[in-house]
C-alpha cells in the first residue's frame, strides 16, 4: 500500500560536490520496499519547485525506520534536497512503481550509469542472498562519475568503464571486454540514461537474454493519475510510474 | 453542523462542494490508498472519447513557475472500456461520478453522450469543449460561440441528465461562450480548463513538450481563473463549478465567493494526494469559524 508520510532528515553523505546520499527517518512502520521502487519527494522551502521529485530508493532499514536516496544535484529540486537541515521535515509518497524481478537466474549482469545506479544496491543484495552470481558494470564520463562501487562490491564483481579512461576500461559500458569473450549471463538489469539503456537492451536481445530496464521519465504525480510519464510500447503508451518504471525491454518501442 | 450540500444545476445536489478535476485524479482508484473517495462531493473522471486514444508523445509535461504545462492529449481506453470495466469498479462509492466526454467531431460527442445516457447511476456528464492538447476538436469547439452552442445543443438532444460544459479560458470573452451554452441547454458550466502555454529549453533551443504548446495549470493561473468565474457568475443564471489552481481551502472559498457552486481540485492532487479531503475539512472549519450554517451561502458572496 502506498502512503504519504512525513520523514525527517537524518543525515547526508556527500560523495562529491554534487552527488549525495540523503537518509530520512520516520516514525511509522515502513512498508515493504523492493529494488526499483521509488518515492515522490516534496522539496521543502522552495517556491520555484512546484512538483515533487521522483527518486529511486537506495536502501531501507525497517528497524531503524530509515530510507535513503542517492541523488545527483542536476536541477533546482535535487540541489535543494541537498541543502536541508538535519531534523527538517520532508514529505514523501512511497513506495511507488514496480520493481526488478528475480526468477531462476544463475548469473546476471547489472549495468548502471548516472543516477540510475540507485536501485542496484538493494537488487544486488537480494540477488546475492539467492546465491545468484552478480557482476556490476558501471559507466561514466570520468572516474568522478562512478559512485557506490564499495557498496556494490559486497554483492558481486564490479567492472567500470569511463569515456576518458580515467577508471576501468576506456569507452562506453557496451564496449566493455566482458561482452567480447564467453558471455554466459542469463539476464541483464539496467538503469541510466536512455541511450545507454537502449544500447544495452540491443546487446541483450542479440544474445537472446532477458533485459529489464528502469526508465527515468519525467513525472508529475507518480501514482498514475496525470499520464505525463508515458513510454511507447508495442502495446501502446504505458504509464512509467505505475506500469513501470521497470520494463522488459522487449516490450518497449523506443 | 455545517450544511455542506450544494446544487449544481438540473436538480443535482452534491453532498459537498469539493470535487476533483478531470485528468488530475484518474478514475479515483489511483487515490484509494490515500483518501476515502466516499467523502468527496464528486469525481470528474479522466476524459473519455469514443475510441481508445494513445494521447500525445512523451514529453508531455513541463514544470513552470507555480504550475505546470501538460500535453497528455486525452489518452484513454475509450467509453466502452469505461462502461464495461472501470465504472463497475467505482460505481459503489458514495460520491457523484462525472464522465468527462470529448470528441473530434460533433458526432463523436453525440455517440459518447448516448452511451453515457445508458449508464445506470450516472446523473451528469462534463462536456469538454476545451482540451487544448488534441489536434482535432477539443478546444476548437470551445473557442467560438457558434461551435460551442452547436455541440451543446447536439449533446443536449442525446443526453437526458445534467450537462456541465467545461469552458476554455483561451477566448476573448468567456461570458459570451457561457451565455451561448446556457442558451443551448447546459445545466451548469465548469471553468476554467488550462491556459494554452509553452516552454522552451534555452540550452537545446527545443520545445520541452512534444506538442510544443500545452495546457498551463496550477496556482499560476488562479487569479485569472477567479476573475473569469466572477465574470461568468455575473453573466449567467446556471451554476458554476469553479477551478484553476486551487491548492488549499482558502483558494476554494475564494472560488465560491466569486460565484462557484462547487469547485474542482486539479493539479494540487499531483502534489498532495490527500489535498481534496483537506480542502473539504478546511471549508467546513471556515464555515464553523464564521458562523456560516450552510456552505451554499458562500456562493457569489464576495462583498464589494
Amino acid at each position: 500500500m502506498k502512503k504519504v508520510q512525513d520523514f525527517k532528515v537524518l543525515e547526508y553523505n556527500w560523495l562529491n560536490e554534487d552527488n549525495y546520499v540523503l537518509t530520512l527517518i520516520g516514525e511509522e512502520e515502513i512498508p515493504e520496499i523492493k529494488a526499483g521502487n521509488f518515492a515522490e519527494i516534496q522539496v521543502p522551502d522552495i517556491s520555484d519547485v512546484f512538483l515533487r521529485r521522483p527518486i529511486s530508493v537506495l536502501d531501507v532499514d525497517y528497524e531503524k525506520k530509515t530510507l535513503s536516496f542517492y541523488i545527483k544535484a542536476i536541477g533546482k529540486g535535487t540541489r535543494k534536497l541537498g541543502q536541508l537541515s538535519v531534523g527538517q521535515k520532508v514529505n514523501i509518497i512511497y513506495p511507488l512503481g514496480n520493481h526488478f524481478s528475480i526468477h531462476n537466474e544463475k548469473k546476471v549482469l547489472i549495468i548502471g550509469g548516472g543516477s540510475g545506479i540507485a536501485p542496484f544496491v538493494m537488487l544486488g543484495r537480494e540477488l546475492k542472498s539467492k546465491n545468484i552470481d552478480v557482476t556490476f558494470l558501471m559507466g561514466g564520463r570520468t572516474k568522478n562519475d562512478i559512485f557506490l562501487t564499495d557498496e556494490f562490491s559486497k554483492y558481486g564483481k564490479v567492472e567500470v568503464t569511463t569515456e576518458d579512461g580515467s577508471r576501468g576500461e576506456k569507452g562506453m559500458v557496451t564496449h566493455h571486454s566482458l561482452f567480447k569473450g564467453d558471455f554466459d549471463y542469463n539476464k541483464v538489469y539496467t538503469c541510466g540514461p536512455d541511450p545507454m539503456m537502449k544500447a544495452v537492451s540491443k546487446i541483450a536481445e542479440a544474445k537472446g537474454i532477458l533485459c529489464e530496464a528502469s526508465l527515468e521519465n519525467m513525472m508529475a504525480c507518480g501514482i498514475g493519475a496525470c499520464l505525463c510519464c508515458v513510454t511507447p510500447t508495442h502495446d501502446g503508451n504505458k504509464i512509467v510510474c505505475t506500469e513501470g518504471p521497470v520494463f522488459n525491454t522487449k516490450e518497449l518501442a523506443w | 453542523m455545517v450544511d455542506l450540500r450544494v446544487q449544481i444545476g438540473g436538480g443535482l445536489e452534491l453532498k459537498n462542494p469539493v470535487t476533483t478535476a478531470s485528468g488530475t485524479f484518474g478514475f479515483g482508484q489511483e487515490f484509494t490508498d490515500f483518501i476515502d473517495l466516499n467523502e468527496l462531493g464528486g469525481i470528474f473522471v479522466k476524459g473519455l472519447t469514443l475510441k481508445l486514444r494513445q494521447g500525445n508523445d512523451y514529453p508531455r509535461m513541463a514544470e513552470t513557475p507555480s504550475g505546470m504545462l501538460n500535453a497528455v492529449g486525452l489518452q484513454n481506453k475509450g467509453i466502452d472500456y469505461f462502461i464495461e470495466t472501470t465504472y463497475p469498479e467505482i460505481k459503489n462509492y458514495k460520491t457523484e461520478i462525472f464522465p468527462n466526454i470529448n470528441g473530434s467531431v460533433v458526432e463523436d460527442y453525440i455517440a459518447v453522450a448516448e452511451k453515457v445516457n445508458e449508464i445506470e447511476g450516472i446523473n451528469a456528464l462534463e462536456l469538454n469543449i476545451s482540451c487544448p492538447n488534441v489536434k482535432e476538436g477539443g478546444m476548437a469547439f470551445g473557442v467560438s460561440c457558434p461551435s460551442a452552442i452547436a455541440v451543446t445543443e447536439a449533446v443536449r438532444k442525446a443526453y437526458d441528465g445534467v450537462i456541465i460544459v467545461k469552458l476554455s479560458p483561451n477566448v476573448t470573452d468567456i461570458t459570451e461562450i457561457a451565455k451561448g451554452v446556457e442558451g443551448a441547454g447546459a445545466n451548469a458550466v465548469s471553468l476554467v480548463n488550462t491556459f494554452l502555454g509553452m516552454a522552451i529549453d534555452a540550452k537545446t533551443r527545443k520545445p520541452i513538450l512534444s506538442t510544443i504548446t500545452g495546457g498551463l495549470s496550477g496556482p499560476a493561473i488562479k487569479p485569472i481563473a477567479l476573475r473569469m468565474v466572477w465574470q461568468v457568475y455575473n453573466a449567467i443564471k446556471i451554476p458554476i463549478v469553479g477551478m484553476g489552481g486551487i491548492m488549499n481551502a482558502e483558494d476554494a472559498i475564494e472560488f465560491m465567493l466569486a460565484g462557484s457552486a462547487a469547485i474542482q481540485v486539479g493539479t494540487a492532487n499531483f502534489i498532495d494526494p490527500q489535498i481534496s479531503i483537506k480542502i473539504l475539512k478546511g471549508i467546513e472549519e471556515y464555515c464553523k469559524d464564521n458562523n456560516i450554517s450552510a456552505v451554499r451561502d458562500l456562493i457569489g458572496a464576495m462583498e464589494v
